[in-house]
């Protein structure tokens, strides 16, 4: 049966801000707030089990290719952002936690729920 | 402390750092898997002994060298590092800064190594150097050969005796056979010294007649030989790539790959029968590749290689390979095919490569769905407590070889 896991007060988060909630005494939970949206992940990497939400939140990085195929160098796109995972580096999609190098492989989701002032996991 | 991202809004800022808390999912899976109760060595972890040159300078005897060290401990550094902790992503390596460790006497090196030894489950580990790796790129053979006996007095004195977990191996100067020969008879048999390392990142053909005396000598130790792999993107051939990932994947295995080669096509397997040569760092799917080259060509050629007695994919079925970095294809049959031909059961090593960014859990091995329990044993720890004759009567009192 789905728990619902109280993370905290919205207004005490702003944009980019995460934060990992324990859930149950082995494994907690990444709650993100990213482009005004809430996202929570299991801080567990698919890969070899890295605390995936301890890590950075970085931009997707995007190569520039010219009209003439001519490479143009890379740049950051600050739509897509990505959970990178301290431990190795498998990056995942903000938007639905799928690994962006296999999306074979992603993140557990988890629902967010806001209450009045109150934000809330559904494990 | 602030971490660097990709834009202002998602900053991260760190006020502390902790091995054990990085890897507190690690300890759950040690748990999980009961690691605790069965020896697990790790045959290619690493220190960043850079981070105590000024230490390593002191046992510099020469003294131009030595002052020259001291003004500027740059000249001892061949690489073009900084890649590896992909722009910070890697957290552990700008973090690892501000990690606090107690001042009691044992080196900081220790401290750190017993923190993430402890939450894998790992007992035992063989430590190797991080920037030394490409020292044998320096032009100076005589600069080569004398940071690697300061760095082996370093290890000896300073580091292994802190700890009878912490394993070693002497490093040899291996552009200098004369050098090599002398590091390895000063050094082989130095508490806490395991075996014999060549840093693969050189262009000097191992079967040269000149360490004839160093591979007898270390077959009379009984020791392992070791060939622990490197990139070099300043390579000539390495140069075209543009990417750091096509420079470690490629380097990393190529350097081996060469001297595997010359190893087996010069019959060293014939005329060393007892030395257990140790592959590093290259991964384990260059094998299968390389043992199908040879073994089509040898067929062909049998009167270039007149040494050999058996094809040289047996031969490389003889030898030994460290685990990491271990190809993890989403087909696991790939994978099983390669534990196969390499004969893992009793060839292949547990390695992590910990704190290095692609280091492997035990849970890499533990958890192959193709490997039953003696064979992951074996893998963890029984193999190499086999070949470095290891004694674990301090950790396993009643631990019996499977």
């Amino acid at each position: 049966m789905a728990k619902e896991i109280l993370v905290g007060k919205a207004s005490d988060f702003k944009e980019g801000d995460k934060k990992i909630v324990p859930n149950g005494k082995t494994s907690e939970i990444g709650v993100y707030l990213v482009h005004g949206k809430w996202y929570a992940y299991a801080n567990l990497c698919p890969h070899q089990g890295g605390p995936a939400c301890e890590g950075l939140l970085m931009a997707k990085v995007e190569e520039v290719i010219a009209e003439d195929k001519t490479y143009q160098g890379m740049r950051f796109n600050h739509d897509e952002m990505h959970i990178v995972c301290p431990w190795h580096g498998w990056e995942f999609d903000i938007a639905d936690g799928q690994a962006v190098a296999d999306r074979k492989w992603s993140l557990r989701k988890f629902e967010v729920e806001v209450r009045g002032e109150d934000v809330y996991v559904i494990a | 402390m602030e971490l660097p991202t990709s834009d202002r809004y998602h900053s991260m800022s760190v006020d502390s750092f902790d091995t054990e808390k990085l890897l507190t999912n690690a300890a759950r899976q040690r748990d999980a898997r009961n690691l605790n109760d069965f020896p697990i060595f790790d045959a290619d972890a690493h220190h960043y002994e850079g981070e105590s040159i000024s230490e390593i300078i002191e046992f510099i005897d020469d003294d131009i060298l030595n002052h020259l060290a001291r003004a500027n401990p740059g000249i001892i550094s061949s690489g073009r590092g900084g890649y590896q902790p992909m722009g910070g992503r890697i957290t552990r390596y700008p973090l690892r800064k501000i990690e606090e460790t107690p001042s009691d006497g044992t080196h900081r090196d220790v401290h750190l190594s017993r923190r993430w030894m402890d939450a894998m489950g790992i007992d035992y580990i063989g430590l190797f150097p991080t920037g030394m790796l490409g020292i044998g790129l320096i032009p100076q053979v005589e600069v080569e050969v004398q940071y690697a006996r300061a760095y082996m007095r370093w290890l000896t004195e300073k580091i292994l005796p802190s700890d009878p977990r912490v394993k070693g191996y002497v490093f040899l100067p291996f552009n200098s056979p004369e050098a090599a020969y002398e590091i390895a008879t000063e050094f082989g048999d130095k508490e806490g010294i395991i075996g014999f390392l060549i840093t693969s990142p050189r262009y000097k053909p191992v079967h040269d007649n000149a360490y004839m005396k160093t591979y007898s000598y270390i077959e009379e130790t009984g020791k392992p030989l070791i060939f622990h792999s490197g990139l070099n993107w300043n390579d000539p051939l390495m140069s075209v790539t543009n990417r750091f990932i096509a420079a470690h994947a490629l380097g990393f295995t190529l350097y081996n790959v060469i001297h595997m080669s010359n190893w087996i096509c010069n019959a060293l397997n014939e005329r060393f029968p007892k030395i257990p040569v140790v592959w590093t760092e290259s991964g384990l799917a260059w094998v299968p590749w390389l043992a199908q080259r040879l073994d089509n060509d040898y067929k062909m050629r049998s009167s270039e290689i007149p040494g050999l007695k058996k094809l040289p994919s047996e031969y490389m079925g003889d030898m030994f390979y460290t685990s990491q970095p271990m190809e993890m294809p989403n087909d696991l049959s790939f994978l099983e095919s390669t534990f196969k031909m390499i004969n893992a059961e009793t060839q292949l090593l547990y390695a992590s490569d910990y704190p290095h960014w692609d280091a492997d859990m035990p849970c890499t091995i533990y958890d192959l769905p193709f490997l039953d329990e003696k064979a992951k044993r074996n893998i963890l720890g029984g193999n190499a407590i086999k070949i470095f004759d290891l004694d674990v009567s301090d950790r396993y009192p009643n631990y019996k070889a499977a």
